[in-house]
């Protein structure tokens, strides 16, 4: 087989288009390795937090989605013992170490800008996967770009029976059986 | 031909980036550099009557009851054994997440004991892989009840002591185990020809069979010179976890529950029926300052 110098022009053109589209493209995919998640059970009990400060997240202004990953072993608790239960008891760590969201911003909400000096509300549709289950999510988002800084907040309320969390009778009044889990995200950074 | 391999690899080169693409945004993120803790080789800082792998974190305070009850076999008779008890008390504390301290005292010769114990490498995944855990526990034991021996035993001749590696491994999420070479040194013996310094090694099984209950394996072999009623210390039983409490139930021929006691004074032959119930109750509560700030 031979190519003639058509084919061979394609691909060069092919080539170039693609190192020049790159830089255009990664202005609009923002991420950052250090977001934080923490969640919150309150009972008339006990109260208990944990916080991770080692979330990865990417947002794809141009397609409109986003996306989150989080190891369970990095949520650190007041109490070590907690930690410890959290991850032996409730979340099976060493089975599911990690949870992810997969989403994207709602239709209503778009086109969604990482432009200076704004602030978006946004809706965010998508599927968390957690304990190895995955359901659909819907959270109200907010974005702000301020001095060239871009923050993303979002909060959200989950069920521990969703996603197969078993809290045994004996401390059932001490674990809420609905989540707070907020997320805040401090700097997103643009993608190289 | 050379363009044709040239155009195949460019192909390939390119069909690559767009898989990494096409599936996930996170791709290529992944932080590698990760290193794991492997944690919950045993469930308790006692695998049965034994030092386990765990250890108390900073500011916690273990107020633990060890439990043997009487012989099993005499039947109805003593209620299978629950009409007779050996007890050990104690309050184990965290210095830190590596060092903590405890203090026992059992009624099985009123013995008093205390012991310190520290982490020297902790069994990590990730990055960097640490396939064990390694530890050192070493203590102190003293006699205090009154001996009818027509020579007082001084407070030396009542003291024993005793030091022992744990090196443990959790091989998956239900399954670990440790062994654990055990010295213990009695400043007095029961025959004058018994050894004073007993060489033991001691073995620990944990096998889950649920997220909260364990089936759990405790034994000593003990080398050396000891009086012939002596007898190798085994344990078999359940460990249950119910938020900060856990229940070890388990069968064993120990009456002593400190490592003096049951390696050098267990008297009961396992596999001729001197078989007791007993339990190990442990509840831990935060006294320390907060972990930390964040």
């Amino acid at each position: 087989m031979k190519f003639n110098k058509g084919m061979h022009r394609k691909v060069f053109g092919i080539l170039l288009l693609t190192v020049i589209s790159l830089p255009v493209m990664a202005q609009k995919k923002v991420f950052t390795k250090s977001g934080i998640i923490s969640f919150y059970s309150k009972t008339a009990i006990e109260r208990i937090e944990a916080k991770n400060k080692k979330v990865l997240a990417v947002i794809d202004a141009e397609n409109n989605k986003i996306e989150f990953s989080v190891l369970i072993k990095g949520f650190e608790f007041e109490k070590a013992l907690m930690q410890e239960h959290f991850n032996e008891n409730y979340l099976e760590s060493d089975k599911y170490p990690k949870a992810f969201f997969k989403g994207s911003f709602d239709a209503t909400s778009l086109p969604i800008t990482l432009a200076n000096n704004t602030t978006q509300k946004l809706q965010v549709n998508g599927n968390l996967t957690l304990h190895g289950v995955t359901n659909a999510i819907k959270a109200a988002a907010t974005i702000v770009v301020k001095n060239n800084l871009i923050t993303a907040v979002s909060a959200f309320t989950i069920v521990l029976s969703d996603y197969k969390i078993k809290v045994p009778a004996l401390v059932a009044n001490n674990i809420s059986k609905e989540i707070l889990v907020n997320i805040n995200i401090p700097s997103l950074q643009e993608m190289k | 031909m050379k363009k044709l391999i040239l155009f195949f690899i460019t192909i390939l080169f390119f069909s690559q980036i767009k898989a990494q693409d096409s599936t996930s945004l996170l791709n290529g993120f992944e932080d590698k550099t990760v290193v794991e803790k492997v944690t919950g080789t045993f469930k308790s800082t006692r695998v049965i009557n034994a030092h386990s792998t765990e250890m108390l974190h900073k500011g916690e305070l273990d107020f633990r009851i060890m439990h043997r009850f009487g012989v099993f076999k005499n039947g109805f008779k003593d209620l299978f054994g629950l009409d007779y008890a050996s007890m050990r008390m104690s309050f184990d504390y965290g210095i830190n997440d590596k060092l903590m301290i405890g203090l026992g005292r059992s009624t099985f010769l009123k013995d008093l004991d205390i012991f310190v114990k520290t982490r020297i490498l902790q069994q990590t995944k990730g990055a960097k892989q640490i396939p064990l855990s390694l530890l050192v526990a070493a203590g102190y034991i003293v006699t205090t009840q009154e001996s009818f021996a027509p020579v007082k035993p001084t407070f030396g001749d009542r003291s024993s002591f005793y030091v022992q590696l744990i090196a443990g491994r959790k091989f998956n999420s239900n399954f670990s185990v440790q062994l654990s070479p055990l010295l213990v040194h009695n400043n007095s013996t029961l025959n004058p020809t018994d050894d004073n310094t007993i060489f033991g090694l001691g073995g620990g099984l944990r096998y889950k069979v649920s997220k909260r209950i364990a089936l759990m394996l405790d034994y000593h072999h003990a080398f050396g010179q000891l009086d012939n009623a002596i007898t190798d210390p085994l344990s078999l039983g359940v460990d249950i976890e119910t938020g900060g409490h856990v229940f070890q139930l388990h069968f064993s021929n120990v009456t002593g529950m400190n490592e003096k006691g049951y390696l050098t004074q267990t008297t009961g032959k396992f596999f001729k029926g001197d078989i007791r119930f007993g339990f190990n109750l442990s509840r831990i509560f935060n006294i320390g300052k907060k972990r930390k700030k964040w």
